[in-house]
Parts: structure tokens; C-alpha cells; sequence
């Protein structure tokens, strides 16, 4: 029927347990299709009863290839790609392959761009934590706080769609600032979410944080401890959770993260409760900075004025010969980028999310490489689960938050 | 450069023949493959660089040595700091693939990233558990990511080439039962 | 289709043909199947939520086994790896089935146009109707959803075995 490739038992030999080979536990596949696994995820898991005594987890079901399609496409197109990688935080895609490429080609970014950069970013965070509260919920059967998130999601992706169009995959950024300033009713539009929210995230708080169900599925599951995390490359809320105290917003800061105060919530415990309430309050903290940068919001220019990466204004094509021959030297070849390489990471909703770009003095990309949060977390999923229910397992993988599109890429 | 970043450098150049190769602000390595696991066994132990932010590589195909770079990236927590590392090593030859020491032992994070390069370039790392293919399927031939690896890219169908690509295009693969 | 009321006013019977009744069964309770790949599976999310509510049409819930759904929303893009799996969960729909291919990447490959990703889902399953958008918004969705119910509204008696 269908020639599917197969992975004997011979060879995954040295992650399963003796166990698994003499068949006293149960190899079960929790197969790419299945409702709780956040995406194509397929894991293979060995199991004594209900417990888990090894998870495989398979991924790949969702490779895109889109590195590789990147090298073939010029830098602007390219960044396209990047909106669909990380699908729930197609923002913060943008922002990071964008700055990546300023800081290559040294391009200046004015304040008011990285103002309403990081407006978008921490809205994209918020509206990134209410599906994840959505669906991890839904996983632990409340289903109420599904249908809600998702309506305080929709307030988030209508600015979004203001401001470029689209209410997800919008490449609202480019490099040098964003792709045309920010229409009227924006300010109107942040103002009422800033108002209306912080009683919303209560609500969600009223259901779920004192809950004796929840805190019961959630309490002292997946625990993991610090200096373990560090060594499985945990970052964002899921490292923080265990009490590490790093976020590259405040380690390395970028677009003017600097000038906002804000706090970094940090854990003790390391469970899926103590990740839960992580990004409660990192809901909140979201919140301050948005009203911080709409308050300090600076007038003046939204895009660099190096004519060698942006293009001009059109209304500047009827007057200036300059103009039209920038213009037809970026929409033809597309800028060319000095030889070089970086690497810029920045905070994602899941965690460090950083690019690598590297440059051969060509038009398009020599090498992008994306250092995904989900990629390096589901490495952890068989540390996190050990000893767990299966039902615990879906918690976990509720908690670490993973997105398949930015595991696979 | 603060300090602890110059004594890192240093250190690397003095003990481990490290080149210091900064670009855009930011602070590279050249390592040679012999040396990478002792110097960063140093930087993790001594320096403090306890997280291995990512694992990647680039291909200079049609040039052979070097034909990639592996390239690391180290952070200190404690200290602030972010140093990378490239090393470089040559293409395959014929059926042998190029080798570089694995650093499962000294960060675990590193088995994926090992993997999927195995996957994408075909780098074998020597000392990883678990060398296998992991976002391509099982039985895939060739490694994506190479320079000499087509994109893949489909044509479009006009009237005048349909039949042509129809004839090669993947449907007929799965038929109905 | 006709309505004959009692004497007392009550609605008594209703008078149809074959096709309209089992057509309009078919139509008002389709399950879709809950096979959300990437990006489109948040939008399909959205239209299910409360804003863009897709249960008035009939589709309350989704059941994520193949065994107890008619129609698969392909919502994401494809890649080779999983494209056996696609068709094997296709197989295992019973009849009657119907296939939604939501978004570019599941219509013709989309963006992608590379070695990993199928270019359009119809190189596997025979799809019906074809939604268009990266992602479609939730409306698009639903249209799309609304032009299948008119198509098996249109399915004829012969057609069916």
C-alpha cells in the first residue's frame, strides 16, 4: 500500500531499555497525528503499564527545508520564509533574521522602528503564551480557557493586521525598520488591549492557578533542576522555571530593550506548574512594556535611510534619479551584503531563538542557520518524562511549549 | 571586550593554537578539529561556559579545504559573555565522510545538533550515541544542506511542458489501496 | 421537498427525496478530523473558537480519530516524511470522506518549493475543495467549508456506492 521506510527495534536498541527488547513493556507510538502533541510530533514511547520508562521522540514530520530555500532566494525574500518557521511568533522570526542583517551590513535602525518593533514583539509574546495557555489547558481538560484566550487573541491580531495586512505571517520588518509606518487607529487599538487585559489574565488566574485539578496534574511533574537544564540547553520560561535566571532581553539587549524596566520572572521548583506560572507573569511583564514604549513612543523616520538597503519612498521616483536607480538596483539583484558572519540571538516566547547569518558578499544568503528553542527542548522530552503516566506526559509536553514548525524548520 | 573575554582569548591562542578571527563586534575562534574537545573542555570547566547556544555549519562547496565549517556557539551566564567557535575540516572522500570529535560528553544539548548535521551535510561526529538521520526520513539518500544538492525545486506546469513533468512528478507514489 | 401540516397546525410530515435527506444529513453533521500540520492548524483553531464559530455549521467538534470523522482538513504543508501517514489516515476514513485542503502549502506547495515539501496534497488524496490564503483567515475557511456543503448537497444517488 505505502512504502514507508521502517526503523527496526535493532536500531534504537541503545535508547530503549532491556525491557523494551525482551517485550515486558509495551512499545506504544504516539504517533505524528494525535491531539495532544502540539504538531507532527511523533514519539515512541516504552511503557510498563502507564508508566514511561523511555520516550524516543521522532521528529521531521514538518522539515521545510527552509535553510536551504533561504540560500536561494534573495535576503528580503528570504525573510518571508522565516514568518513560517516558528508560526506563533512570526514576529519574532522577522525581528531576529532582521537584525540579524543590520547587524552584518551595520545598517542603523531609527527609534521610533525599534519602539514599535518592540511594541509588536511583546504583543506577539502575549498572543504566543494564550494559545499556549489555550491548548495546554485544553490538554488538562478545561476546556473554557480555550475558547477565551483565543478571544483576547484575535484583539492582538487585528493591530497586527493594521499594521501589515496580515494577521499572521505579516514580515512587517525589514531591514533598516518596518515595512511603512503604523496607521492611525494603532495607538487607539494598543491602548484599549493594554486596558482591557491585565483583567483578562486575572480571569485565566481564577480558573486554572488555584485550581485543585490542575495544580494536582501539574505539581511536582517533569521536574528538572538547574544545572541540568543548562546542560540540555533549556531556555526562556522552561529554564527559568528551575530557577536560572537567563533572558536575552536583559543578557544582551536588542532594539532598545534597554531603556524599558521590567521584570524577569523566575522559579524555584522546575514542574509544569512553576513553567506555568512563569509565563503568567511574563503575560504581565509584557504588558508594562508595551504601555512603556507606547508612552515614550518617538516620532520621526520608520525606516534607515541607506539608500543601499532600503528602498525610497515612491513618491521620490518621480523627482530623483537617484531614487530610481536604487530602487531598480534593490527590486532586480536585491542588496548586496558585505562578506562576514554573525550570530544574534534574541527571546522568543519559547526561548533563546537565534539566527546564524552568514554572508559571501552575494546577493542571497551563503548560510542562515536558525537556533530554534523547540528543536533543543524536545531533546530534553525523555529526561522530563521518565517515571511519569502517560497522561503527565501531555502536561510536559504541554509545558515545554514546543512548536513543531520551529523544531523542524 | 571585558575582561574575562580577552583572558578567554588568550588563553584559547596560547594553549590551544586558536586563531581569533572577530567579526561585526563580535568574537570568533578558529580551532583546529585535534583541538576542539581540550579547548572547550577548558572554556566550560575554567570559563564558565555552561551553555552551548548552537551547533551549526557551512558549506564552501566547490572549495575543499577547508569544504565546511563547523561552527559553535559558547555562553557564560555568569560572566555575560558569548565566544564562537569555527572549525574547519575538509570534504569527503569518496565514500569516507569527514569526522570531527563529538561534544555529547561535555554538553548533552549537542547530540541533536550533531544529528542534524549528519543529516543536512553529512559530518559524522565521532562519540555521539546516537548517529542517525533525524528530520529527513529513514531511508533518504543524500544530504540537503550540501552546496551540490539541488534544491528540489518544482517547475511549473504550462501547457506546453504538462505532460513532461507530469510524468515526474511524485504522484503515482501513493495510489489508492 | 414538501410539508404537509396536520389539521391542528402542527408540522406533520415533510416529503423529500432520498438524496435531499441523506445529502442534508451529511451535510449538517460533518466531523472534520482534527489534522492540523502547521500554520493553517492555528487559523482552523481560530474558525472552531469562539469568534468565528464553526460549530454553527455543524461542526462541533473534532474528533482526532480517523475512524470517527468524514472530512480531513489538510490545514499545513506536507513534507515527504509525512506524506505516508497523511495517506494512511486517509485510508482509514470510512466512507462517505471528503478532503479540504487548506492554505497554499496543501493546495499546490506554496511558499516552498523544495525537496522536502509535496507540492499540493492532491499528489496524494484526491482533495474537494481548495482553500486558498497563507494562512486563509478563518472566514476563508468557513466559505470554503460552506462550498463543500453545496457540493455534497449536490451528490447524487449514483455516486454514492
Amino acid at each position: 500500500m505505502t512504502d514507508e521506510a521502517e526503523v527496526t527495534l535493532e536500531e534504537l536498541r541503545h535508547l530503549l531499555s532491556e525491557r523494551a527488547l525482551t517485550g515486558e513493556t509495551v512499545l506504544l507510538n504516539m504517533g505524528p497525528q494525535h491531539p495532544s502533541t502540539h504538531g507532527v510530533l511523533r514519539l515512541l514511547l516504552e511503557l510498563d503499564g502507564e508508566s514511561v520508562i523511555s520516550c524516543i521522540p521522532d521528529i521531521g514530520f514538518l522539515h521545510t527545508g527552509i535553510e536551504k530555500n533561504m540560500e536561494a532566494k534573495t535576503y528580503v525574500k528570504a525573510e518571508v520564509m522565516t514568518d513560517r518557521m516558528d508560526y506563533l511568533n512570526t514576529v519574532g522570526n522577522n525581528l531576529v533574521y532582521c537584525l540579524a542583517m543590520e547587524k552584518l551590513a551595520e545598517l542603523d535602525v531609527p527609534p521610533r522602528a525599534q519602539a514599535i518593533r518592540v511594541i509588536l514583539t511583546e504583543l506577539q509574546r502575549i498572543a504566543s503564551h494564550l494559545v499556549w495557555l489555550g491548548t495546554h489547558a485544553l490538554d488538562l481538560a478545561a476546556m473554557s480557557t480555550f475558547l477565551y484566550c483565543f478571544r483576547e487573541r484575535e484583539m492582538i491580531l487585528d493591530v497586527l493586521e493594521m499594521c501589515s495586512g496580515q494577521r499572521m505571517m505579516g514580515t512587517y520588518f525589514r531591514p533598516g525598520g518596518l515595512w511603512r509606518d503604523v496607521p492611525a487607529e494603532f495607538e487607539q487599538a494598543v491602548r484599549q488591549i493594554l486596558r482591557v487585559f491585565p483583567a483578562r489574565v486575572d480571569q485565566y488566574e481564577a480558573l486554572l492557578t488555584k485550581n485543585p485539578i490542575f495544580m494536582d496534574r501539574t505539581r511536582n511533574i517533569g521536574v528538572i533542576n538547574g544545572k541540568d537544564a543548562v546542560r540540555w540547553g533549556l531556555t526562556g520560561p522552561t529554564l527559568r522555571g528551575s530557577g536560572v535566571n537567563y533572558d536575552v532581553r536583559k543578557a544582551a539587549p536588542y532594539s532598545g530593550y534597554e531603556q524599558y524596566e521590567f521584570d524577569v520572572p523566575v522559579g524555584t521548583g522546575g514542574d509544569v506548574y512553576d513553567r506555568y506560572i512563569m509565563r503568567m507573569a511574563e503575560m504581565r511583564e509584557s504588558l508594562k512594556i508595551v504601555r512603556q514604549a507606547l508612552d515614550k513612543l518617538p516620532t520621526g523616520a520608520f525606516r534607515s535611510n541607506n539608500r543601499k538597503f532600503v528602498p525610497p519612498p515612491r513618491a521620490e521616483l518621480s523627482t530623483s534619479m537617484e531614487a530610481v536607480i536604487h530602487h531598480f538596483k534593490l527590486w532586480t539583484e536585491g542588496f548586496l551584503m558585505p562578506k562576514g558572519y554573525v550570530y544574534l540571538p534574541v527571546e522568543s516566547p519559547r526561548g533563546e531563538l537565534g539566527c546564524y547569518l552568514e554572508s559571501d558578499g552575494g546577493p542571497k544568503p551563503h548560510r542562515v542557520h536558525f537556533r530554534t528553542p523547540s528543536f533543543v527542548h524536545l531533546q530534553a522530552l525523555p529526561l522530563l518524562s521518565k517515571g511519569h503516566l502517560v497522561a503527565d506526559l501531555v502536561a510536559i509536553i504541554g509545558s515545554v511549549d514546543i512548536v513543531l514548525g520551529d523544531a523542524d524548520r | 571586550m571585558s575582561n574575562h573575554l580577552e583572558m578567554v582569548v588568550e588563553a584559547a591562542a596560547k594553549r590551544f593554537g586558536a586563531q581569533p578571527a572577530p567579526s561585526k563586534g563580535q568574537q570568533w575562534l578558529i580551532v583546529k578539529p585535534e583541538r576542539l574537545v581540550a579547548l572547550v573542555a577548558a572554556l566550560r570547566d575554567e570559563f564558565e561556559f555552561d551553555f552551548l547556544s548552537s551547533l551549526t555549519a557551512s558549506d564552501y562547496y566547490p572549495e575543499d579545504h577547508p569544504r565546511f565549517h563547523v561552527v559553535y556557539q559558547l555562553y557564560s551566564n555568569h560572566h555575560n559573555v558569548r565566544v564562537g567557535l569555527r572549525v574547519p575540516i575538509s570534504g569527503p572522500k569518496g565514500a569516507e565522510m569527514p569526522i570531527v570529535a563529538s561534544l555529547e560528553g561535555l554538553y548533552p544539548v549537542a547530540n541533536w545538533h550533531e544529528r542534524e548535521l549528519f543529516d543536512m551535510f553529512g559530518i559524522r561526529f565521532d562519540g555521539n550515541s546516537d548517529m542517525r538521520r533525524i528530520l529527513m526520513p529513514y531511508d533518504w539518500e543524500g544530504h540537503p544542506l550540501r552546496k551540490d544538492y539541488p534544491l528540489g525545486y518544482e517547475e511549473p506546469q504550462f501547457t506546453f511542458n504538462f505532460d513532461d513533468i507530469q510524468v515526474r512528478k511524485h504522484s503515482g507514489r501513493y495510489e489508492e489501496a | 421537498m414538501g410539508i404537509e401540516q396536520r389539521l391542528d397546525g402542527a408540522p406533520g410530515v415533510i416529503v423529500t427525496s432520498l438524496e435531499g435527506a441523506v445529502n442534508w444529513g451529511r451535510t449538517y453533521a460533518m466531523w472534520p478530523m482534527l489534522f492540523g500540520l502547521a500554520c493553517c492548524a492555528i487559523e482552523m483553531m481560530a474558525a472552531q473558537a469562539s469568534n468565528y464559530d464553526m460549530s454553527r455549521f455543524g461542526m462541533e467538534l473534532m474528533r482526532p480519530s480517523p475512524r470517527q470523522s468524514d472530512l480531513m482538513i489538510v490545514a499545513g504543508r506536507v513534507t515527504r516524511k509525512m506524506a505516508p501517514v497523511l495517506r494512511r489516515l486517509y485510508d482509514q476514513m470510512p466512507d462517505p470522506k471528503w478532503v479540504v485542503a487548506m492554505g497554499d502549502c496543501a493546495s499546490c506547495g506554496g511558499v516552498f518549493n523544495n525537496y522536502a515539501i509535496v507540492q499540493g496534497v492532491d499528489e496524494i488524496v484526491p482533495v474537494d475543495v481548495y482553500v486558498a490564503g497563507c494562512p486563509p483567515r478563518p472566514e476563508a475557511l468557513i466559505h470554503g467549508i460552506l462550498t463543500l456543503h453545496e457540493k455534497v448537497r449536490g451528490e447524487k444517488l449514483k455516486n454514492w456506492a
